[in-house]
């Protein structure tokens, strides 16, 4: 297990990179994290946290092409890093295994609230 | 709900807000997801929601990772490069940095230590509560043409007050002047300073009962000490109920313990305070004292509702109704109310009226503070300036290379920050420094209030404002030059000094005036220092006997003491010969003005007195034990002799006292004046007369000059501890008290020089930087002067001329006003030097020397400069 945990927010923000795919930039995962939660969060602190797992190993980033959309500008793309993918693994696992010990299991619906 | 368009846009502000501090590596990626954002806000809110929400979204991209370098690198980056260069200028510039460091911090050192000083002096007696509702009685009285001043009373003004006045007073009350006693508990004695007052000082001081009552004073055979006599007399012990004898004579009972009173009141030596009844039951003032013995001080408490001036007029014929119309018509008696605010600072009375006091010294400081802390920054302003202007090309050169403006500006203020900075911190060190000297000369206890908010807030702002100030000039003038200008150097920039020039005229006019005060006061306690006392003072002592058994067996003491061997000559007197200020009068004389209202300095002393001072007898002849006769004789001062105006004093017969207890003396001789007050003063009139009753108090004794003066101490306190065993031996010498009378001049002598060091000192920064800067600007004319053939010696002259009128005219200010000031200082004392013109002359030639030596160096080094360097560059 790694000795690295991921916080609840950046695990969520992992996992819509990983679901955005191509589309993994920050206003989309703004946007997508606003629509899965129900809550809203400001670019900047998206920003901060896929900059902050960039800088882990968890995240790689590049530039896509130009769109006109943004006036031409440029976005930056992040993908899953395979440390990152890992992370994720053992964050899951764990939850799994924390979950299969818990008797009230078969009575509680499953919800990541 | 608005179309998407193209025209609706992010809002200006907030994007160059964005742009402003957002890392230039993110701007792309970061403007267009928010302009994605704005827009899809757009799609389904209105355009001020869609605004707000940008807004929101810049705002919270205010975060460490977004933020460009350029906070870091304004704040530690760039600050790091300015501070760098800063130091390396600082540097380079060795000594003249230095100077102009350390004329600012003296400045500051000065006017920190004169604001303690005067915080100190403006605190004083704040510390009691009911600061604004404490007074103290004064008497007017009329002596001959003048009125006298003083706060002295009788015993029965209280009990008058409280009858006739009580609605006007909470409390009044009467006590002693704190002195020395000697306080016994078991076998400890020591001797504390303390006073006896009756029961309403407890609620008057609104004093901090650390245990006991606030009544306890109610109780004649109680006491209340201080915490710090508690721990000097019981150490550990519990002081509350323990027994202890004052003066061998009192018994009385700790009833309780009070906070010791800070240094700065009027209060501070009382270490103890024993009921009045006591006292005077002890000494039986009741049956001996009337209205016209004013031994007491009376202090009121007002009614809160009573303003003092009501009150003051209201008394002020209390004492004037209680006495008979004799003494009422001759003296005229008027009682008023002096305010606590007033005791410290206006304590001086002249004729019946206030005329101020230590507040004309602390005022003439204060200016003084003020105007050396604000030549300090001026001269630090001009030296930077002048600093900064050679710089000019600097500023042209970083231009050119790609400085922007704000980067220069952020230069030069970064350095006088820096600057700043460094003479604050030396002159904190400076105050720390001498803070212990000062607090010595001016016998005080001030400290730096490290803890205060309010000190921290103005030295803070005070560091702010002379940054601004000093860096302002170079800042934002030398940033605004064109390159090209400034390196090709057709014309360079002029500065308008002529308001430094009156500044430093002003302020070599301080110093030249402080130089003349310095000189006065020096001379003048050198004057009086000088003057001859008319008696010996050296290898006496005196000793105050605190036990009845000494003149019971005066003969036999005196006798022991002569038999040491260590002793010369013994007589006991009732006052020291250094200060005799006791007072009589009720005197008649043939020939003398039945309306005169005389009054006569007096000592009482037993035979041998004359000789054991060696005083010179001028008439007659002293008191001698062969004649039965002089238990009723005088020896008058020559000043007596004129002041009764008599012309055959030898055998003139005078009365002492009227009816019953008139008793006729007659003059047996005249001695030469002496000095037995204040060596200001005028000598006063003043009869000798011979006692050995109960007014004797001090025991003189000279010293055998053979004898070493410890062996013959010791020997002499073991006799007089053999007779009084129960007291604790003490003796002063008479020079050394003597000398005590020189302490206030003294002191006032000390801070007028070190302030006038200072003074001159920054004076001739100032006139430092007015030199660089002139020459720097007249360096080519200098070289052209050279060429055309002018020597050394004419470019010297030529140059330091223009300074020397600088200081002609401060001369010209200045002295009339040191003249004005001193010679009012001088009025102060009847004894006193006349207003050399030498002295005047004295300073202004101080201040020329200083003046060309400063200017000089500078000048011979522009004057040595080879004309084709400074004609070439530039």
């Amino acid at each position: 297990m790694s000795d690295q945990r991921l916080g609840e927010f950046e695990e969520i923000i992992l996992l819509l990179v990983g679901i955005l795919a191509e589309e993994a930039y920050a206003f989309r995962i703004g946007d997508e994290y606003a629509t899965q939660t129900g809550k809203i969060s400001s670019i900047g602190a998206i920003h901060a946290t896929l900059s902050r797992l960039e800088q882990k190993g968890y995240l790689k980033s590049l530039q896509s092409d130009p769109t006109p959309v943004r006036g031409g500008r440029r976005k930056r793309i992040y993908r899953i890093t395979a440390l990152g993918q890992r992370v994720l693994d053992e964050s899951r696992q764990l939850r799994q295994s924390l979950w299969n010990q818990f008797p009230g299991f078969q009575d509680l619906s499953f919800s990541y609230e | 709900m608005s179309k998407p368009s193209e025209d609706h846009r992010p809002p200006l502000l907030a994007m160059r807000f964005l742009h402003w501090f957002l890392r230039n590596d993110l701007e792309e990626e970061v403007s267009g997801d928010l302009l994605e954002q704005f827009r899809q806000k757009l799609l389904i809110t209105t355009l001020f929601r869609a605004k707000l929400d940008y807004w929101y979204q810049v705002l919270n991209y205010l975060r460490p990772f977004a933020i460009r370098s350029f906070a870091l690198s304004f704040f530690m980056g760039m600050f790091k490069q300015n501070l760098k260069i800063s130091l390396r200028h600082l540097r380079r510039n060795g000594s003249l940095t230095w100077i102009n460091l350390g004329g600012l911090a003296l400045g500051m050192m000065a006017t920190l230590l004169i604001a303690l000083w005067v915080y100190d002096e403006l605190t004083y007696d704040r510390y009691f509560a009911n600061y604004d509702r404490i007074a103290m009685t004064m008497q007017n009285q009329q002596f001959g043409d003048h009125i006298r001043t003083w706060n002295s009373q009788a015993m029965q003004l209280a009990p008058a007050l409280r009858d006739q006045y009580g609605r006007f007073f909470e409390e009044v009350v009467t006590t002693n002047y704190s002195q020395p006693h000697q306080i016994a508990w078991e076998e400890k004695k020591l001797i504390r300073t303390g006073n006896f007052a009756e029961p309403g000082v407890v609620k008057l001081l609104a004093l901090e009962l650390m245990s006991g009552s606030a009544s306890a004073l109610e109780d004649p055979s109680s006491v209340l000490i201080s915490a710090s006599t508690a721990r000097a007399i019981f150490g550990g012990e519990e002081p509350q109920g323990q027994s202890l004898t004052i003066d061998n004579r009192m018994q009385v009972r700790v009833a309780g313990v009070y906070r010791d009173f800070p240094k700065n009141c009027s209060f501070a030596d009382w270490t103890f305070i024993a009921p009045f009844e006591l006292l005077s039951t002890t000494e039986h003032y009741r049956e001996r004292l009337e209205w016209g013995n004013s031994w007491f001080q009376v202090l009121v408490l007002l009614n809160p509702a009573v303003t003092l001036d009501q009150a003051s007029a209201a008394i002020r014929d209390v004492k004037k109704n209680s006495i008979n119309e004799e003494y009422a018509t001759r003296t005229q008696p008027k009682i008023f109310l002096h305010p606590m605010s007033k005791w410290r600072l206006y304590g001086q009375f002249k004729e019946g009226i206030n005329t101020g006091g230590r507040i004309q010294y602390l005022r003439t400081f204060a200016l003084i503070g003020l105007f050396i802390l604000l030549l300090a920054c001026i001269n630090f302003m001009n030296l930077s300036t002048a600093q900064a202007e050679t710089r000019s090309r600097e500023v042209g050169i970083r231009k050119t290379i790609g400085s922007r403006r704000d980067q220069l500006i952020g230069q030069f203020f970064s350095e006088s920050a820096l600057t700043v900075l460094l003479s604050f911190i030396l002159a904190m060190l400076l105050t720390r420094l001498f803070l212990p000297l000062f607090n010595q000369v001016t016998e005080k206890q001030v400290e730096i209030p490290w803890s205060s908010p309010l000190f921290w807030i103005i030295s803070v702002g005070f560091m702010a404002i002379t940054t601004l100030l000093a860096g302002g000039y170079p800042a934002f003038y030398l940033s605004s030059f064109r390159p090209i200008r400034v390196l090709h150097s057709l014309k360079r920039p002029k500065a308008v000094f002529s308001l430094r020039r009156i500044l430093v005229t002003l302020q070599f006019g301080v110093s030249i005036a402080m130089i003349i005060g310095t000189v006065v006061i020096f001379r003048q306690i050198n004057y009086a220092k000088d003057r001859p006392i008319g008696y010996t003072q050296d290898n006496i002592i005196t000793i105050p006997i605190k036990s009845p058994e000494i003149m019971r067996h005066f003969e036999a003491v005196k006798r022991d003491l002569m038999q040491t061997g260590d002793v010369q000559a013994v007589a006991a007197s009732d006052v020291k010969m250094t200060s005799t200020y006791t007072t009589n009068s009720g005197f008649t004389w043939d020939g003398k003005d039945p309306a005169f209202s005389e009054e006569f300095h007096t000592l009482r002393a037993t035979y041998g007195f004359g000789a054991l001072v060696d005083w010179q007898i001028v008439e007659g002849r002293d008191f001698s034990e062969e004649y039965g006769t002089d238990s009723l004789a005088f020896i008058l001062n020559e000043t007596a002799v004129k002041y009764m105006d008599l012309k055959q004093p030898i055998g003139a017969r005078v009365q002492w006292g009227t009816g019953e207890d008139a008793r006729q003396f007659h003059v047996i001789g005249v001695v030469k004046d002496m000095i037995t007050t204040s060596p200001f003063e005028e000598v006063h009139p003043m009869l000798y007369v011979l006692h050995y009753g109960r007014f004797i108090h001090y025991l003189n004794v000279r010293i055998n000059p053979e004898s070493s003066a410890q062996t013959a101490l010791t020997a002499i306190e073991k006799v007089i501890t053999s007779y009084d065993p129960d007291n604790l031996y003490e003796y002063q010498f008479f020079d050394q008290e003597y000398a005590k009378k020189f302490n206030d001049e003294e002191k006032l002598a000390k801070i007028a020089f070190y302030f006038a060091l200072i003074s001159l000192f920054i004076s001739s920064i100032g006139l430092l930087g007015i030199t660089t800067l002139v020459l720097e600007q007249r360096r080519k004319e200098i070289g052209m002067r050279k060429i055309l053939g002018a020597s050394q010696k004419n470019l010297w002259l030529l140059l330091s001329s223009e300074f020397l009128w600088l200081v002609l005219i401060a001369c010209v200010l200045a002295i009339p006003l040191a003249y004005y000031y001193m010679d009012s200082w001088l009025a102060h004392f009847a004894y006193r030097i006349r207003l050399a013109w030498w002295i005047f002359v004295l300073a202004a030639l101080a201040v020329v020397g200083i003046t060309l030596f400063t200017v000089s160096f500078q000048i011979i080094r522009a004057a040595w400069q080879q004309p084709v360097q400074s004609l070439q560059d530039s």
